[in-house]
């Protein structure tokens, strides 16, 4: 099936089963579900990870166990560069099965990687699963600084956890007090400009792509692009890791609305590298 | 040519699937990898042996930057494309110059030996692939692509010939100072000297441990995005 989402074989609706697992991620706890079900019956020896560090900076780092997955769990909104760690996990942590998780431009990257491996010296084949978030743009640390210290009043020090939704972005602080909201059109200037001439909205080549939109609160939806990908979310739901449920195919906030945002970025992107062009810039070719 | 001979080596190191290649070509001129056709001359007073190089080849990978100042070298880069359908620049020597290009020169045992040029400035080069030495799986993937005629999959590499001179610095003046960097990261695990790390999402470069491979350039997904075709099932 092509269409605004890129192929997919299907669709599904899913959270994990664990609590705490859901307490601590972001929507459905997708990726950490899978990431946790992999590394615990040997699909995966390792996995990459966006962790944060002091100051709510995001870092890629190799996780290797529950605790380690879980510590890194939630979308940060901000850069994390996952595949300058890639190398480093087959070589040095000597990984054989990794798992990745990445927005859609870190995997376009992986995927050239895989196709033209000049620089990775048998790293191919070590590679075992690669999940894909949603991603409408990014922001640069000190952009999201800014916006947190600035604009929400909150020292960052003190954030526990952003989220993107419903047409805010919530800061939600370390001590359990309500999040403070910023309007997303604040947050515009904010963006990354890179971002801008990118045209993969669901992370089209991934194994499976998974995010909040297109699914109800606390669920995510989940993409299954090939083989891989769908025989790992098969071995989790036989293992009772996931529950489903049908994906809404008609109603406003269903797979409709992940259709529109995924033609969204589509439209406005494919102007902006139009109007590149014209400038005379470079584009991705 | 002028190089280390690594490529050579990362050539052999395909273990089986250096069996997969030779089944399906016939290894014709190689230092090392086969015997070796023996042209020899027989003057009054001395007899000389040169290692010639045969017609009608189909493709010849060629490793190492050629030397201006030795004819030798000009002699027979000449006469490897005269006598080839195909010539690839393998590794970064070849194509870009590599770490020869920025080098002084003039070391024994040949001092007066200090220039030093990818092939691609000497004769007309059909494909280049960098790396230092371009990784085994590249290479094997290359060879096949190129026995099945797979032009959609080698387009990169016959594009990557423009490049006579890449490093770090390409990061910095073709990528983020143009509004594309979107900081995944790839060219600061692609680079093996490490002297690209990431800094708030960013490449940052230390050029002085760069050797000019360009590793980092073919990589960047954000200069060439990959062809679409296949990359679901890589």
């Amino acid at each position: 099936m092509t269409n605004t989402l890129g192929e997919y074989t299907s669709i599904i609706v899913a959270r994990s089963t664990d609590k705490e697992i859901l307490e601590k991620s972001q929507d459905g706890g997708i990726v950490t579900a899978a990431y946790i079900y992999g590394l615990e019956n040997g699909l995966l020896d390792g996995v990459v990870v966006a962790d944060t560090e002091k100051g709510f900076k995001p870092v890629p780092k190799i996780a290797r166990t529950r605790a380690e997955v879980l510590s890194a769990c939630g979308t940060k909104y901000s850069l994390s560069p996952n595949m300058s760690v890639v190398k480093d996990a087959v070589k040095e942590y000597a990984l054989e099965k990794l798992g990745f998780v990445g927005t859609p431009c870190q995997v376009i990257a992986m995927k050239k990687m895989m196709q033209y491996p000049v620089a990775f010296r048998q790293t191919t084949g070590n590679i075992s699963l690669i999940v894909g978030i949603f991603c409408m743009e990014n922001f640069p640390y000190n952009a999201m600084k800014t916006l947190i210290e600035q604009y929400a009043r909150v020292n960052i020090n003190d954030v526990v956890k952003t989220d993107i939704g419903k047409g805010k972005l919530f800061v939600y602080k370390k001590d359990g007090s309500d999040p403070i909201a910023i309007p997303i059109k604040e947050t515009i200037p904010f963006e990354q400009k890179s971002c801008h001439v990118c045209m993969d909205y669901t992370s089209e080549f991934a194994d499976f792509s998974t995010g909040s939109v297109g699914s109800p609160d606390g669920w995510s939806t989940v993409l299954i692009r090939n083989k891989r990908g769908k025989d790992f979310i098969d071995k989790m739901i036989a293992a009772g890791k996931l529950e489903t449920q049908a994906p809404d195919f008609e109603g406003k906030i269903g797979i409709p609305l992940l259709e529109k945002l995924s033609t969204d970025k589509k439209t406005k992107n494919a102007k902006e590298i139009e109007h590149r062009i014209e400038m005379g810039l470079p584009v991705p070719y | 040519m002028s190089g280390c001979t690594g490529c050579l080596i990362s050539l052999a190191d395909t273990y089986e699937k250096l069996l997969d290649i030779l089944s399906a070509v016939d290894l014709v001129y190689g230092i090392t990898l086969t015997d070796e056709l023996t042209k020899v001359t027989e003057t009054e007073d001395k007899i000389v042996f040169e290692r010639a190089y045969p017609d009608d080849v189909d493709i010849a990978l060629v490793e190492g930057s050629v030397c201006l100042d030795d004819h030798h070298a000009v002699d027979l880069i000449k006469e490897v494309r005269e006598k080839s359908k195909i010539v690839v620049a393998l590794g970064s020597c070849s194509g870009t110059g590599g770490v020869t290009r920025i080098s002084r020169g003039g070391q024994n045992p040949q001092p007066t030996h200090v220039s030093f040029v990818p092939i691609s400035a000497v004769v007309k080069t059909d494909f280049s692939i960098p790396g230092c030495p371009p990784s085994t799986d590249s290479i094997v993937k290359f060879l096949m692509a190129a026995l099945e005629g797979d032009t959609d999959y080698l387009e990169i590499y016959a594009d990557f010939v423009k490049y006579q001179d890449a490093s770090g610095e390409n990061l910095i003046k073709q990528v983020i100072s143009q509004g594309l960097c979107m900081g995944c990261g790839t060219c600061a695990s692609a680079c093996q000297m490490r002297a690209v790390t990431m800094f708030d999402g960013k490449p940052d470069i230390r050029m002085e441990l760069c050797i000019n491979c360009g590793s980092c350039v073919l990589q960047c997904p954000r200069i060439r995005m990959p062809k679409a075709k296949g990359l679901l099932e890589v």
